[in-house]
């Protein structure tokens, strides 16, 4: 064994533009658009018939037959096909996760490179059956004699034949995604309007990327899609201001469709190598994986909101580092709703949360509106659920690398199961 | 891919319904690097020996070209004279005319011609050699030497079978400089040019021919996402080169699956971007490090917004200049600075996509005629600018070639563009880029500021 440090650095990414559930993609699977963004990937940086170290991704909404889905999708696509592949799944963390993997094995010398990210489809969601029907069709497989099946199929009533879709909901809870962030934006105080303002921010910011050619080198169009399909760069304060809120209920309701993330549909990779593996092939050298953080809340009988575990996640990084929350040129906070991003800048600023939830003398202080998700987010780029790590990675090392040498950015993700996944950039 | 037409009229019961319409039937062309199966004949104008030189470079064999004099026809049975026949079918008949300075001359130019083409095989090659007339003093030896391109463009016309004819005008040419272009001309590489000439001047030392000349070597081709572009990136992949496929981002997913089959790099980059050549040099020093350089760059990209000039606005007028003209412009004046990482190299290929409407004009297509006329003048303009860093540049001019972008053309136009030309068919893809990759090959190095017509010899744009 050698004893050289070795360094994870991110090379580059790239995605297909997000789709809107039911809209581009409607009739794609997670392995089509995974296997065009590996494509993609791979075009980009001339891997094509090339062994990578391992490619890492995974799918939140995903069916049975897809258990080897990343797998599946290295064998459909112009890598060497002697390239390992593997699916993790974090909720909406497993982007970030899967980089965060990645990269350790990269700085422990277990591979060179490798691929990170993920895939979602709200589209082209699985179905279950439901526990009746499942328990019949099982007892009918298994019986013996013509006249045990039909006793066993016998057995469903007619309400068993409803099918069960997966429903964006907390299984311990049964409350939507929704109705646990109108409960934190609530408890925060987070306005209307100051989550509209957000949402129209997002919207311009990522619209103003898309003219610039920001995506040219991070984005590779998917039937026919060229751009974000639920992006709406003419959107404002007064066009959100109009709708009704979905999650919660009666006055302090808050929530609407215009500053909550809408179903989508997407893929979104990161491609990440040791630094002197990267150089001696030519391939960019963009940001390095500082470190990284995962924590979780106790969402169910513990009080804290479900979305909230970035909000713990982030000082413990910061404390390991010896880092402020502002040493930060950039940070990316996913959007899951406008107020999950506000409810978590308010938290890092109040000196109760600090002292009784963080165990902190001082709290972490404000974050420098101007550097927070500089070219849009969730809200406008849509949010495929395990897709998002590698969106937000990707661009973000882009960021740092044109802001120069030493810059630094901060990754916040929050993810179902009141969990969140953070991680530090810095530009090399 | 073969259209409905070619399929119907190579069947058996086609043939005969065609046959019988007084349609013509496209032969099947031979394609790719490969030698006419048949023997070739060399014929020379007294005691001219370049093509000899050359064809024993090449390896080339060559049998005797026969001679139609009084002498040596003979008599049939029905007491007609007959000129000598040679044993077996031709795969070409090379002949050297560098030495004709005299009417008389030219007699023995039909003399050679008249039994080789009566016994030439399918896919067969003329190939007439003539010296620049601008190079020979006198004005009945300027005459001749022009009037040896009346005889292969009539040839052109008159050749059956998929057969080519072409004529290559040389000015203190060596057999070496003259190499690469006579090998081009016989293989199934110029299957779809007849009746064009081609100037060949002189440089000195040139590499010899090679299967794969492009080994190592970088070549950025625009437009390479689908069509002529994307038979472009193949050619050259195929003769060993690293392939930059550069188009539009909104492109990006075919771009994707080009620039994967061949092994090379996807650019996503609109070339009207004012930034355009700065970034291709600045994907090429980064991807493939800092001292790489450029050996061809391939100017493809190109759009057309057809209307009559009556009815034409600034903005199609335009767009169809910016994209076709304006920006391998600009693109070139970025890669040729020589401090440039990434850049062009010395003794670098620049090639240009015209076409024959801008040859000839086309009702229509005023905005598109001026943008690839003018893709003709900036070769004449730069070359002879670059000439001292061994730099060459050069276009072809494509004809009727079956891409998305003639797919576009109406039916009946279509049919007829496709047919009416020497060899009876739409061109393809491969066609184009076969000819870009003899332009861009190391031994095409005395080949420069040339425009070569890819298109069968069609009698449109002509
Ligand atoms: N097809 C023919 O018969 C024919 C005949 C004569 C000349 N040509 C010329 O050959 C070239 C290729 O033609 P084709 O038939 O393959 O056309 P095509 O339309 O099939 O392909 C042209 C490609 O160029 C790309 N492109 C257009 N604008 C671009 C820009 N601004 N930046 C980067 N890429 C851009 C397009 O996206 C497309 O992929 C063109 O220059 C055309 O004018 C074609």
């Amino acid at each position: 064994m050698t004893s050289i440090p070795r360094t994870a650095v991110i090379v580059g990414g790239n995605r297909i533009p997000f789709g809107k559930a039911g809209g581009a993609y409607a009739a794609a699977s997670n392995q089509d658009m995974l296997t065009a963004a590996l494509d993609g990937l791979v075009a980009r940086f001339g891997l094509s018939g090339q062994r990578l170290g391992e490619v890492a991704a995974g799918a939140v909404l995903k069916h049975s037959r897809d258990f080897n889905l990343t797998r599946e999708a290295v064998l459909g696509s112009a890598l060497d096909p002697h390239t390992p592949a593997y699916d993790l799944q974090q909720a909406c963390g497993t982007g970030l996760e899967t980089v965060i993997q990645v990269s350790n094995k990269i700085t422990l010398g277990q591979i060179d490179s490798g691929v990170a990210g993920g895939v979602d489809s709200a589209s082209d969601a699985p179905i279950a059956v439901s526990e009746g029907l499942r328990k019949a069709l099982i007892k009918a497989g298994a019986a013996r004699t013509t006249a045990q099946r039909l006793k066993a199929l016998g057995a469903i009533r007619p309400g068993d034949l409803t099918p069960e879709t997966p429903r964006n909901a907390e299984a311990r809870t049964g409350l939507s995604m929704g109705e646990h962030q109108a409960r934190t934006a609530k408890e925060w105080g987070i306005t209307r309007e100051a989550q509209d303002e957000l949402a129209a921010a997002s919207h311009h910011r990522l619209a103003a990327a898309w003219d610039a050619g920001f995506f040219d080198d991070l984005a590779t169009p998917f039937l026919r899609l060229t751009r974000d399909q639920g992006l709406r760069p003419d959107t404002s304060v007064e066009k959100l201001a109009k709708l009704s809120p979905v999650f919660g209920k009666g006055e302090g309701a808050t929530l609407t469709a215009g500053n909550s993330t809408p179903l989508s549909d997407g893929a979104a990779l990161v491609l990440l190598a040791e630094q002197e593996w990267a150089r001696a092939r030519n391939l960019p050298v963009l940001a390095r994986i500082v470190d990284a953080e995962v924590a979780a809340v106790d969402y169910v009988g513990g009080g804290e909101g479900l979305l909230m575990a970035p909000a713990y996640a982030v000082p413990r990084l910061l404390a390991r580092q010896g880092l402020s929350l502002q040493d930060f040129d950039l940070y990316e906070i996913h959007e899951a709703f406008a107020s999950t991003v506000l409810a978590t800048l308010a938290a890092w600023e109040s000196p109760e949360f600090t002292r009784d939830r963080l165990g902190l003398e001082a709290p972490l202080g404000a974050v420098d509106r101007a550097r927070l998700n500089v070219h849009g987010s969730s809200l406008a780029a849509g949010h495929p659920f395990a897709a998002t790590g590698g969106r937000i990675v990707a661009g973000l090392a882009k960021m740092l690398s044109e802001k120069g040498p030493g810059s630094r950015g901060l990754v916040s993700i929050c993810a179902a199961g009141g969990q969140g996944v953070v991680a530090i950039l810095e530009a090399v | 891919m073969a259209d409905f037409y070619s399929t119907l009229t190579r069947s058996p019961l086609g043939k005969t319904v065609t046959g019988s319409l007084g349609l013509p039937q496209p032969a099947s062309l031979r394609r790719g690097r490969t030698l006419p199966e048949r023997p070739v004949a060399l014929g020379a104008i007294g005691a001219a020996g370049l093509a000899a030189q050359t064809l024993a470079l090449l390896g080339v064999d060559a049998v005797d070209a026969l001679l139609d004099t009084p002498e040596t026809r003979t008599t049939d049975d029905e007491g007609k004279a007959r000129p000598p026949a040679y044993e077996q079918r031709l795969g070409g008949l090379v002949l050297d005319a560098t030495a004709a300075r005299t009417i008389a001359d030219l007699e023995t130019v039909r003399a050679l011609l008249r039994p080789a083409l009566r016994s030439m095989g399918s896919s067969g090659r003329v190939v007439v050699l003539g010296v620049q007339p601008e190079a020979v003093d006198g004005v009945e030896a300027t005459a001749v030497a022009q009037a040896l391109e009346g005889i292969v463009r009539s040839v052109g016309k008159e050749m059956r079978s998929g057969g080519t004819a072409n004529l290559v005008q040389v000015a203190g040419t060596s057999a070496q400089e003259l190499a690469s272009t006579l090998l081009f001309l016989l293989e199934g590489r110029s299957a779809y040019v007849s009746g064009q000439p081609v100037r060949i001047g002189t440089v000195g030392q040139v590499p010899a021919p090679e299967a794969r000349p492009f080994e190592g070597q970088i070549v950025v081709v625009t437009g390479a996402a689908r069509g002529i572009g994307a038979g472009i990136a193949r050619v050259f992949a195929r003769d060993g080169a690293t392939v930059v496929a550069v188009d539009v981002p909104a492109a990006g997913q075919p771009l994707a699956a080009v620039a994967n089959e061949m092994g090379g790099t996807a650019l996503q980059l609109d070339i009207t971007a004012p930034d355009a050549g700065r970034r291709i040099a600045a994907h090429v020093a980064g991807r493939y490090g800092d001292g790489s350089r450029i050996h061809a760059v391939v100017h493809n990209a190109g759009i057309t917004r057809d209307k009559l000039l009556v009815n034409t606005d600034e903005e199609r007028w335009q767009s169809v200049l910016e994209v076709n003209l304006a920006a391998q412009l600009r693109i070139n004046d970025v890669l040729l600075d020589p401090e440039l990482p990434g850049g062009l190299s010395d003794g670098g290929r620049i090639v240009g996509v015209a076409s024959t409407s801008g040859i000839a004009g086309n009702r229509g297509q005023s905005n598109y005629a001026a943008s690839k006329a003018g893709v003709i003048g900036a070769v004449h303009a730069l070359a002879p600018l670059v000439a001292h860093r061994g730099i060459t540049v050069n276009a072809v001019a494509p004809g009727f070639i079956e891409t998305e972008m003639t797919g576009k053309v109406p039916f009946a136009t279509r049919e007829f563009a496709r047919r009416f030309n020497s060899v009876q068919q739409g061109g393809r893809p491969v066609d184009v880029a076969e000819a870009i990759a003899w332009f861009a090959d190391p031994a095409s190095a005395a080949v420069t500021g040339q425009v070569l017509r890819v298109c069968g010899q069609s009698q449109i744009g002509a």
